[in-house]
């Protein structure tokens, strides 16, 4: 849509700047202090230049924990995105009552609070009283979710699929509405295959909608937080013990503000670079559409 | 013959989505059947469904004030929450929309960085700055700290479904006489509202679910329900039943309004862009 020109709009976003500024720039800025100083207490601050980002730069607890956020975040979207077009591509194709109740069931796991999602993965993996932890057990499989690293890992990966497939099926299903019933008649007088009109009609149909789902749960897996504190508190010792995990321990566990806030400054950049990679797709998606 | 393969891919359909929603719903269930079970069934017992039915938890929940008043706290700020979010969204999301000005491309830019940038990093300032304020431990505290992802995540919705509205309209009512504030409340917003619908329930969510600044914003007066689920995970470690019936009770809302809102999660989620 072509837009008019109208300096005036600003005042139509004032509330929106001041209170974003607020509750964003001010908490912000006040990082910033502090990873540029240091204090004895009774808010006696000295300058300290970038000696916390070099702390934390050669530091082996943040690496590490950069490592298995990294880890994890890759091993999710492998299992995640394949699996949410699989079973997209296995969803009702007409709107009726079969599709809305496959909606609502699917959905049902994105609706739940976060420290829930991990209670219920905490109890359905405990090996006395969960299904799940129980069942493995009386096959044979030693398996121990607060012991055991494999086990945790195990764990939180299987609870973060069983809680977000359903959002990529959702994009990807959305992503498959939208292809006219022509190009489907089409394929078939040419006999294509069941795996070119995948890759050639529905995987190009799909693709705005599938970077949406995977810079989506690239980023919020990237930021997790409450589900693995739930069922491992960043455990056994630290390996489940991711970013945000590490940072919370650092800044409101130990009070270390400087490299807690030299820590956050990073993990800030990094999240920014992806907002941007997600905005450029947003804005091109948009342009295409010709909406 | 030349019926049988349509009509075998149907079953085959049928069991992927089958398995996919058994899946979905197992662990579902399990919290279910824990909640319908006293401590003892609990751990003396192995079994797929409650022996001895009974509805203690949920007594226990409604009647002890430390566990409802979670609820009552967790409701106060996300209403709070929603009402602050929408109506500064609602504007911004307009002029987004519908004009270009200086700095809107930034702007925008901006506020996604916003609905994006992980909580841990605000928490500790945040603790800082509502405890200078005085506002530390109060619901508007925990309010004001849920704009920063629900305000962006407003704004880039309700855009998202402004864009579809065609200018047009816009022009005819002007055209009309209506005034800008008349225009917006009388026409606009009626022709929106689905939109406004779904961005509620996405704030009402999102805030509902947020655990990280609102256990690190309050202590007794304010303290939401996912802490005080934490809280007794740790005291007692044992009390699985009451546990679970709380946590089933925190899926309510969302399970209760999740047939209305069926066909845009996708596009909650995708911040209106599906």
């Amino acid at each position: 849509m072509d837009k008019t020109v109208n300096q005036k709009a600003w005042f139509l976003i004032l509330p929106v700047l001041i209170l974003v500024a607020f509750s964003a720039v001010v908490p912000l800025m006040t990082v910033v202090n502090y990873s540029i100083q240091d204090t004895f207490g009774n808010n006696q601050f000295f300058w300290v230049g970038l000696e916390w980002f070099e702390d934390i730069l050669s530091s082996e607890r943040m690496w590490n924990a950069l490592g298995r956020q990294l880890s994890y975040s890759a091993i999710i979207l492998m299992i995640e995105v394949p699996l949410g077009i699989y079973v997209a591509l296995h969803m009702p194709k007409k709107k009726g009552f079969s599709a809305s109740i496959c909606l609502v069931l699917m959905s049902l796991p994105l609706l739940i609070p976060w420290n829930v999602v991990g209670t219920i993965w905490q109890i359905f993996g405990r090996v006395d009283i969960g299904l799940l932890g129980y069942t493995l057990e009386k096959l044979g499989i030693s398996y121990n979710y607060t012991q055991n690293f494999y086990a945790a890992w195990f764990t939180l990966i299987i609870m973060d699929v069983w809680h977000w497939t359903s959002l990529v099926a959702l994009l990807a299903y959305a992503g498959l509405q939208s292809i006219p019933d022509a190009y489907y008649q089409a394929a078939k007088i040419d006999q294509a295959s069941r795996w070119n009109v995948f890759r050639y009609i529905e995987l190009p149909k799909m693709q705005g909608v599938l970077m949406i789902a995977i810079l989506l749960r690239f980023m919020d897996s990237f930021m997790i937080y409450t589900e693995p504190f739930v069922v491992t508190g960043g455990g056994p010792g630290n390996a489940t013990t991711f970013l945000s995990i590490d940072l919370v321990k650092m800044a409101l566990g130990q009070f270390d503000l400087g490299p807690a806030a030299a820590f956050s400054i990073m993990y800030f950049l990094v999240i920014l670079l992806i907002s941007w990679v997600f905005y450029t797709v947003m804005t091109t998606l948009d342009k295409r559409d010709g909406v | 013959m030349a019926s049988i393969p349509a009509q075998r891919t149907r079953p085959r359909f049928n069991i992927v989505m089958v398995l996919y929603i058994l899946f979905m719903l197992l662990p579902i269930y399990w919290l279910i059947n824990m909640s319908l079970k006293t401590n003892a069934e609990i751990i003396s017992t192995f079994s797929l469904w409650p022996q001895n039915l009974t509805f203690a938890n949920y007594a226990t929940i409604l009647t002890d004030s430390s566990w409802y008043l979670g609820y009552v706290n967790s409701m106060i700020y996300v209403s709070i929450n929603m009402v602050i979010s929408l109506v500064v969204a609602l504007p911004a999301a307009y002029a987004f929309s519908r004009y270009s000005f200086m700095g809107d491309k930034h702007l925008f830019f901006w506020l996604l960085t916003n609905r994006m940038s992980p909580p841990a990093v605000f928490a500790l300032p945040f603790f800082q700055l509502y405890s200078s304020v005085g506002l530390f431990d109060t619901h508007i505290a925990v309010a004001l700290a849920h704009t920063l992802f629900n305000v962006p995540l407003a704004v880039w919705i309700l855009e998202g479904f402004m864009r579809g509205v065609p200018k047009e309209i816009d022009e005819t009512a002007y055209i009309d006489g209506y005034s800008f504030p008349r225009f917006f409340v009388r026409i606009f917003t009626p022709l929106i509202s689905s939109g406004i619908g779904v961005a509620a329930f996405f704030i009402f969510m999102f805030s509902w679910v947020e655990l990280l600044l609102s256990r690190t914003l309050t202590s007794v007066n304010a303290k939401p329900i996912a802490a005080v689920m934490t809280r007794t995970v740790s005291a007692s470690g044992m009390d699985w039943g009451v546990l679970a019936a709380a946590g089933v009770l925190t899926i309510l809302p969302g399970a209760l309004v999740i047939y209305f809102v069926r066909n845009h999660i996708a596009k909650g989620f995708a911040l209106g862009r599906v």
